[in-house]
């Protein structure tokens, strides 16, 4: 009952000094809103990274070159691995179904009068099946173009659209750092990320790639695809005993190359995401903490103004526990308010962020309710000493403060 | 109802002890309507604030309802002032933001009392101001103000009625009719303590108690004043 009554007078006491509230709870609703959008930001880049990744395929094994090491002096360059090595592994290990090695670089591509530039990657034949590339025209370079290094490309639907708007590709010639490539096919979109476009690429031939548009002899991967999950430790210890034999690693030396599978590589992902949500969190969490100080400086003031009417309170019967709990419900009231309304504006901003921005948000009701319970706590933590201080008052000296 | 034994209260002012009141005796019975007056500094506002409960006095004994106040804690103090005590001060003292209604119902909430609205409305009814039960202090003028502030110390049916100066921010109408509203609320039943330092609202009290250097110098009855 006492507690409805002091909810209504406290309502009151905000509704007189509008516009104080409302900056006062400015901080908080700044600071919730902050919150849950950069939390929202940082899930679904998180999510939607890994959706990506997880396209991919979880039954891939990807060899990276390493830092070769002579006498323990890094040299810095990570040629270590080889088209023969990926040949080797094709040939040796068993339970894989595919092998692709790849380089990439970006580069200039110019059709006619128009040019863009974009990641040019030499792969395998087999690479379309193994990171589920499907073909809109045309076909992917085989075995037999790959051996004679012909200058032959398969177009990424980002990169068609850039340069053959409305244009058949095929047939066409395009340049590829002045090197003329003839179009053969052309790839179903994957759809992109805010941060990578994997229809942003053409594919050539990985020896034409090396020889003739690169210049490099060795490879930056080599994707190999398992026949089932459940043999990829198997396939990745073969894989590692196999290549230090190839290149010769004396027993107790480290590696030169990395075997990683997707799975682990999904989850280290997951994690820096993670870790990057919380750093995003954690800033916003510190607006919400100077949100707070800003409760406690208004209530301050507060208390100071209405002295008086603690005295009459006082005098009238109301104990201390009363008076510190009226403050008390008036400055959780202003947080409550801030973060009710922050809320709605931080759901607002993460859907004008992934409407506008393109990047995919995801509200989490974890989010919510964890900046919620924050914004209500931090309205008690510093109205709790703005209020014990007018349930100190002496009702004397209140009663004759002018 | 009220007994006051040797009641002294000193107030440490820097290096100073200043004695604001030394070693009252007086008991006030039920019913009664006593004016107290003096100078200021004569220890009379010393006295109201002991009297209220809104200060404990340095030494001595003041019982209330049989009730020893000056062995009281804080809250019991809170208590003692919702329950028994009602306040009627010289600038009103009314919450500004709430409505007379309100206001008179404020020490009803505080003693958690049931049904406290209907019984804040007919306080107001007693005084005069059932009309004007919705208005704000700000709407409403000096005299009507008081009156619920009045209204307020009623609610409580409490002990005594402590008035400080009540017809001081007033004009000479409304002060009588201020001062008549106390005399007939006295006539009920009521007991009121009353500060004042007009000669002509303390004569129509019953007594006078006549203060000056923080002790009594003159308690008469009748309202005869032997000057």
């Amino acid at each position: 009952m006492l507690i409805w009554v002091m909810f209504k007078m406290a309502l009151r006491s905000l509704l007189t000094h509008k516009l104080r509230t409302f900056l006062t709870a400015l901080g908080i609703i700044i600071g919730v809103a902050s919150v849950i959008s950069m939390i929202s930001i940082g899930e679904g880049a998180r999510l939607q990274t890994l959706n990506t990744i997880s396209k991919f395929g979880t039954n891939i094994i990807t060899i990276k070159p390493g830092q070769k090491k002579s006498r323990h002096v890094t040299t810095g360059k990570v040629d270590t691995l080889t088209l023969e090595d990926a040949d080797f592994v094709e040939k040796n290990i068993s339970l894989i179904t595919g092998v692709a090695a790849q380089v990439y670089r970006s580069a200039q591509l110019k059709f006619e009068n128009k040019n863009t530039n974009t990641t040019v990657r030499g792969t395998g034949a087999s690479y379309a099946r193994l990171a589920n590339f499907e073909m809109d025209r045309g076909r992917y370079f085989n075995n037999e173009e790959i051996r004679s290094a012909q200058r032959v490309c398969v177009v990424g639907s980002t990169v068609l659209k850039n340069l053959f708007e409305g244009i058949n590709p095929l047939g066409k010639t395009v340049k590829v750092d002045g090197k003329n490539f003839l179009v053969i096919g052309t790839t179903v979109s994957k759809g992109a990320l805010s941060w990578y476009d994997p229809d942003d690429q053409i594919f050539i031939p990985v020896t034409t790639a090396q020889k003739r548009v690169f210049g490099m002899k060795h490879v930056q991967s080599i994707d190999v695809q398992a026949e089932k999950i459940e043999d990829l430790e198997t396939i990745k210890e073969d894989i590692s005993r196999f290549l230090r034999q190839r290149h010769n690693i004396s027993e107790g030396k480290e590696d030169d190359f990395y075997v990683q599978n997707s799975a682990q590589w999904l989850n280290s992902w997951g994690d820096a995401a993670k870790t990057f949500t919380y750093l995003l969190g954690g800033i916003a969490a510190i607006s919400l903490m100077v949100g707070g100080i800003g409760i406690m400086n208004i209530m301050l003031v507060s208390v100071t103004e209405r002295t008086r009417e603690i005295g009459i309170r006082k005098a009238i019967g109301a104990k201390k526990r009363e008076i510190l709990e009226q403050f008390l419900i008036e400055s959780v009231l202003i947080s409550f308010l801030g973060g009710g309304i922050g809320i709605l504006l931080g759901i607002g901003i993460s859907r004008i962020v992934s409407n506008i921005g393109g990047w995919e948000t995801i509200v989490s009701t974890q989010s919510i309710i964890l900046s919620f319970g924050f914004s209500v706590a931090i309205g008690v933590f510093f109205g709790f000493y703005p209020a014990n201080k007018a349930a100190n008052l002496n009702p004397i000296e209140a009663l004759r403060y002018e | 109802m009220i007994e006051v034994e040797r009641l002294s209260k000193t107030y440490q002012m820097g290096e100073q002890k200043v004695s604001a009141l030394d070693g009252v005796d007086f008991t006030i019975e039920k019913g009664e309507f006593v004016a107290i007056m003096g100078p200021s500094g004569s220890g009379k506002s010393t006295l109201m604030n002991l009297l209220g409960c809104l200060d404990l006095p340095s030494s001595g004994i003041y019982r209330l309802e049989n009730l020893d106040i000056q062995d009281l804690k804080p809250n019991q103090l809170a208590e003692v002032r919702n329950r028994s005590i009602g306040f009627v001060f010289q600038s009103f003292n009314l919450l500004p933001r709430a409505t007379a209604l309100e206001n008179t119902e404020l020490p009803l909430l505080y003693g958690r009392v049931a049904k406290s609205a209907e019984i804040a409305f007919q306080a107001l009814e007693r005084v005069g101001l059932a009309h004007r039960a919705k208005h704000r202090p700000t709407e409403l003028s000096g005299g009507e103000r008081q009156r619920v502030a009045i209204a307020r110390a009623l609610v409580n049916s409490p002990a005594i009625i402590l008035a400080d100066e009540p017809t001081g921010n007033l004009d000479s109408t409304t002060g009588k009719e201020i001062l008549n509203l106390f005399l007939e609320l006295n006539q009920e039943g009521v007991t009121v303590i009353l500060v004042t330092h007009e000669l002509e609202v303390a004569q129509q009290t019953k007594r006078i108690i006549q203060m000056r250097d923080g002790k009594i110098i003159n308690d008469t009855m009748n309202g005869v004043l032997s000057c």
